[in-house]
């Protein structure tokens, strides 16, 4: 646990240096900001922009981050530093995972802040930001676990983003790209957000969900255990 | 303290140490020595427990390295070239994420870093360090847990003198601490002066073991002495009886500017020993 605590803190004292990670944080919550406010359109959505960015941000932000620090502490060997001073890996993971489901958090909130939500709509809005943010940082940590360095890391999360935020989003003007979208999570996630319930899960919405969760914490298992956190 | 008993690895099919046998007491600074490709780093990895073997045992902390526990890993301070530092963070901020993790307080942290001469830099991130200073982060990182064996993999190569020097003393204070220090080094004039006792490795196999006044006085074939005069002449004479008489008459003429025994010292019988290893393979 205090282990847990001080990779927590390490992390967070790092993030107004890391001009990287901090643009990922920063970027669609402020885009959500701005466009709620500034533009309306007649016969659109309730909320469009919310719903629009908030998904792009749970298939990017968490994604880069996490893939980023690990591959930055493996190719600077300060993770091999931490391991020898008896860090276990998975309190390093669930530091980093924390500390990045925090900061994500933190944007979501203020997407929901600036959206007109009522307090139930709040608190369901968060909730669905919760998970997506739980399954990107899992995909993150496979992809920071299996690349050696930072370039590889980005040049394999860059499609996964691409696929995971723009296919839910063009979904939305295409019916063909709509059946593809639809066995992402973030697909899933965009029509839950969209029609503001979980009646979705009682069809097969939870199931894609699910399937999607499992394939990344196998992923996650297979690279762990084939790299480790060497 | 350390105990090597028969350790053999293999890196795919290429094997890189051939049956290492060593013993290493409380207290002293041993010096691991060889040449570039040797094995030293993959010894000192195994020692460490970050790296498997296949055969042999390794004692350490009077147990199997394979059963080293958390806490005894705290017992141990190692640097290496690869082991790097965060480099947004100032020096201050690197060295208090591991105070943490050891649980140190924050006015031994400091002490550290005055040891190592960085107070003035301590505000600075770690990206903006020389080399000079790197290492000497890193060794402050090291040290600051009071370990009981210190591991360094070449903790002065390519530093200036001062520096090395500065490096030497601090090794010299831990050893006085009681700590015991494996290093490697490819300076031989290092070595020499600081370690108790020094093996040779080469191509995997250790060839010569010793205090390095041993090694140096074993490898003395030619015993010669050696004149320089005021007039630039270098005289050799053999190391007898033979050439006292003429060797007293020089210096009574007062013609002799320096003499040496022409002992070998470390790097000829390094030389020797590589050398002959490599012809030996061919
Ligand atoms: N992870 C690895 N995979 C494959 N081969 C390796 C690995 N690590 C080291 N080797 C090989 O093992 C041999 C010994 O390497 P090692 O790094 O121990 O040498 P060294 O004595 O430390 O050399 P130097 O003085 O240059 O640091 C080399 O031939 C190297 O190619
Ligand atoms: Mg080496």
């Amino acid at each position: 646990m205090r282990n847990i605590c001080i990779i927590f803190k390490k992390q967070l004292k790092d993030t107004l240096k890391n001009k990287t990670i901090l643009i990922q944080f920063i970027l669609f919550p402020l885009m959500t900001v701005v466009m709620e406010n500034s533009i309306q359109l007649e016969g659109m959505a309730e909320h469009f922009f919310a719903k629009l960015f908030s998904i792009m941000y749970i298939g990017m932000a968490p994604l880069a981050a996490v893939s980023s620090i690990i591959s930055e502490e493996k190719e600077k060997n300060t993770l091999r530093v931490l391991i020898m001073a008896n860090v276990k890996p998975w309190q390093y993971l669930m530091g980093i995972g924390l500390y990045v489901w925090s900061i994500c958090m933190l944007g979501a909130g203020v997407i929901g802040l600036a959206t007109a939500f009522n307090h139930e709509q709040f608190i369901f809005f968060m909730s669905v930001m919760g998970l997506g943010f739980m399954i990107s940082i899992l995909a993150g940590a496979a992809v920071g676990i299996l690349a050696h360095n930072q370039m590889m890391a980005t040049s394999v999360v860059m499609p996964m983003m691409m696929v995971l935020s723009f296919l839910p989003m063009i979904s939305m003007f295409n019916e063909k790209v709509e059946k593809v979208a639809k066995i992402t999570y973030t697909g899933q996630l965009r029509e839950i957000l969209y029609n503001m319930s979980w009646d979705l899960i009682l069809n097969n919405s939870i199931v894609v969900i699910g399937i999607n969760a499992i394939c990344f914490l196998a992923l996650f298992t297979i690279a762990y255990r084939k790299n480790g956190l060497e | 303290m350390i105990e090597v008993n028969n350790v053999h690895k293999k890196f795919n099919q290429k094997v890189v140490l051939k049956g290492i046998h060593l013993k290493i007491s409380k207290g002293e600074i041993f010096g691991l020595l060889g040449p570039s490709g040797a094995g030293k780093t993959t010894l000192i990895k195994i020692l460490t427990g970050q790296l498997e073997f296949e055969e042999g045992s390794v004692k350490i902390l009077n147990k199997s390295v394979k059963e080293l526990t958390g806490e005894d890993r705290k017992k141990l301070g190692i640097m290496m070239e690869q082991f790097g530092l965060y480099d947004r963070f100032s020096c201050m901020d690197n060295l208090k994420i591991f105070a943490e993790i050891y649980r140190i307080p924050y006015n031994k942290v400091k002490e550290s870093l005055s040891m190592v001469g960085l107070e003035a830099a301590a505000k600075i991130p770690a990206c903006k360090l020389s080399k000079g200073m790197r290492s000497r982060l890193q060794l402050a990182r090291v040290f600051m847990h009071t370990p009981q064996i210190i591991f360094l993999d070449e903790p002065t190569s390519g530093l200036d003198p001062a520096t090395s020097r500065a490096i030497h003393q601090m090794i010299i204070a831990k050893k006085e601490e009681g700590c015991t220090i494996f290093l490697t080094t490819h300076d031989m004039e290092e070595a020499t002066k600081l370690c108790d006792h020094v093996a040779l490795l080469n191509e995997g196999k250790i060839v010569e073991y010793g205090s390095p006044q041993e090694i140096c006085t074993k490898y003395n074939h030619q015993k010669r002495i050696r004149l320089r005069l005021y007039d630039g002449r270098n005289l050799d004479f053999a190391h007898a009886k033979d050439s006292a008489s003429e060797i007293y008459s020089l210096l009574l003429k007062e013609q002799v500017e320096t003499i040496h025994s022409s002992e070998p010292n470390l790097e000829t019988v390094f030389l020797e020993l590589t050398g002959r290893c490599l012809q030996d393979n061919e």
